[in-house]
């Protein structure tokens, strides 16, 4: 079972370079396994199970629905609210990147919210929004948004001042301006941000399922906690982590695809 | 062989006006950067048409503000430009910047580069390829088309920003220090070509260079501003014959030699001065 998923996430090897990458990465990847397999037979505490045990609950969990289950459940909040925030949080960030006053407007608001430790909020989401979709959706985008629009920000005030120069140079419209010059040029940071801020929205989900009412992946961690049963536990937990990182890994490669295509053949060659 | 002023005086500007026809024309330029830095004073400066003028002075003289301020990038302070008798606020499709940086957007080609001037002016995306194209081919970067700019040398990559403001058909080119990232040999070759593009082109060049020998060499009028705030100092017209000559015999001929080793003198008291103080 461990061998499929590691497979399925590493293409196969091109370029010598490639391969001694995918060295590299596998016994990367073993050693945190190995390390998890070794831990759960010493055992640092009967609520850790090994590796293998784990693996072995995922595979049922997988086989019986319940996973798929869980996952339409939480998929629901996670993409709404990731929308949302991607969205907005975007259009906002760049537009306090581009006018003084929209940043004299935002600039506080979401530095205090990014320092703020957000998660402390989503108890009280339960009193505005009750218990259902909306409240998780809310938990999503406070702890998605905020890291997301000050990527934004910041790239957009950053964006090369030469290139900008050269734009105008030209006759360049404003529009032309931000369209051709300021977004691509933002758009690594931009990325980024949208990165952290999808990974925030992970957290945000699972907090909200956890403290909420526990529904999805947050139910089947409470109630598998509550029996005692803690490689399904640990099995729930491990699939949540494995799906964040591959839809990260997949955001990059949407970049790459869109907005800077020099950086795919400076990969390639 | 060498006309060399003491001072712009009277005289020259009348002797600059009688030969060609002013396409730019600076006056009483001052610039005051925000926090107090005064990089010009009272600059008054005539750049004739299809001439090349260089800008020659020690480093933060203010070189690289005038030229923006030419192409309307930076505002003056106080004083005006003139571009064909039009006093000019901003920058207009009659002038075209060549950055010392290169300013090339990294994430797009070569060809979408060259033609990001015509792009700006609303040309259609047709007559913009082809049109970048036969600028590519101009500047000697024929096959490279489809590269990024990451996989140029600097030379080649300072030939697309020479391109892309080439393909806009600006009677005027403002050039800053466009050679300075390049060695000696590719620096001597890109003059070459230069001035034979300029030839075929006709235009007017307003050239900001480092290099006393580059200038005397390249140049129709050369302007040697003073340390900070930058003044204008002399105007020099190295009168060299260039005809039926090569490149090498140009450099050896008294004419160069004096002139390189005049400019050369002037700059050299700045530096005693700045020694002094
Ligand atoms: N944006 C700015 N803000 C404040 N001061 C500036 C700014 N740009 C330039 N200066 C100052 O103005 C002076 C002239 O600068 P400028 O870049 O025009 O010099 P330069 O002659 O081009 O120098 P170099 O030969 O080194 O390129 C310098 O003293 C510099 O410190
Ligand atoms: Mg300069």
């Amino acid at each position: 079972m461990s061998r499929t998923l590691v497979d399925s996430v590493y293409i196969p090897p091109e370029t010598s370079s490639f391969d001694t990458m995918i060295i590299w990465r596998t016994i990367s990847v073993l050693f945190v396994f190995g390390s998890w397999e070794i831990a759960g037979r010493i055992p640092i505490s009967i609520a850790f199970p090994t590796f293998f045990e784990t693996m072995t609950a995922l595979f049922e969990m997988i086989m019986d629905g319940r996973l798929a289950h869980a996952y339409f459940e939480t998929l629901k909040p996670l993409l709404v609210g990731v929308g949302i925030s991607a969205g907005f949080g975007v259009l906002i960030g760049t537009s306090m990147g581009l006018y003084r006053s929209v940043q004299w407007l935002g600039e506080p608001i979401f530095i205090v919210m990014q320092a703020a430790p957000m998660a402390a909020l989503i108890p009280l989401v339960t009193f505005v929004y009750g218990i259902g979709l909306a409240a998780k959706v809310c938990a999503v985008v406070i702890l998605a948004a905020p890291i997301i629009v000050l990527n934004s920000y910041k790239a957009v005030t950053n964006a090369n001042v030469s290139l900008i120069q050269m734009c105008a140079s030209f006759q360049g419209s404003r529009v032309q301006q931000i369209i051709r010059v300021i977004i691509p040029d933002a758009s690594p940071m931009i990325f980024a941000g949208l990165r952290l801020g999808v990974a925030a929205g992970f957290i945000g989900v699972i907090l909200a399922e956890l403290l909420i009412t526990p529904t999805g992946i947050g139910d089947l961690i409470t109630y598998h906690r509550s029996v005692a049963e803690y490689a399904d536990m640990y099995a729930a937990i491990f699939s949540i982590i494995l799906f964040a990182a591959v839809t990260i890994g997949l955001l990059e490669k949407a970049e790459i695809a869109y907005f800077r295509p020099e950086r795919k053949k400076k990969k390639g060659s | 062989m060498t006309t060399v002023i003491a001072s712009p005086t009277q005289e020259e500007h009348s002797r600059v006006n009688d030969t060609a026809q002013e396409i730019v024309e600076v006056s009483g330029i001052t610039k005051v950067y925000p926090g107090g830095t005064v990089a010009l004073r009272g600059v008054d400066l005539a750049f004739p048409k299809g001439k090349m003028t260089t800008l020659l002075g020690p480093s933060g003289c203010g070189k690289t503000t005038l030229l923006k301020i030419i192409a309307g990038l930076l505002d003056a302070t106080e004083g005006v430009v003139r571009v064909n008798g039009k006093e000019v606020s901003g920058p207009g499709p009659e002038r075209a910047f060549v950055f010392q940086d290169f300013a090339l957007l990294p994430w797009a080609t070569v060809l979408t580069n060259v033609g990001f001037g015509l792009e700006m002016q609303g040309v259609d995306k047709a007559t913009r390829e082809a049109k970048s194209r036969s600028y590519i081919t101009k500047v000697g970067l024929a096959g490279f088309e489809d590269n990024y700019p990451h996989e140029l040398s600097g030379g080649m990559r300072q030939r697309v920003g020479l391109a892309r403001a080439l393909a806009v058909s600006a009677d005027v080119l403002l050039m800053d220090e466009p050679f300075s990232a390049v060695d000696e040999q590719t620096r001597r070759l890109f003059q070459e070509e230069l001035l034979r593009l300029l030839a075929m082109e006709n235009k007017t060049v307003i050239f900001v260079t480092h290099s006393i020998e580059e200038a005397v060499y390249v140049s129709d009028q050369i302007v040697l501003l003073s340390p900070r705030p930058g003044r204008i100092n002399r105007v020099v017209i190295p009168g060299i014959e260039r005809d039926g000559k090569t490149p090498d015999e140009i450099r050896r001929e008294p004419g160069f030699l004096d002139t390189v080793e005049d400019i050369w003198d002037t700059l050299k008291k700045y530096l005693d001065e700045e020694r002094m103080v």
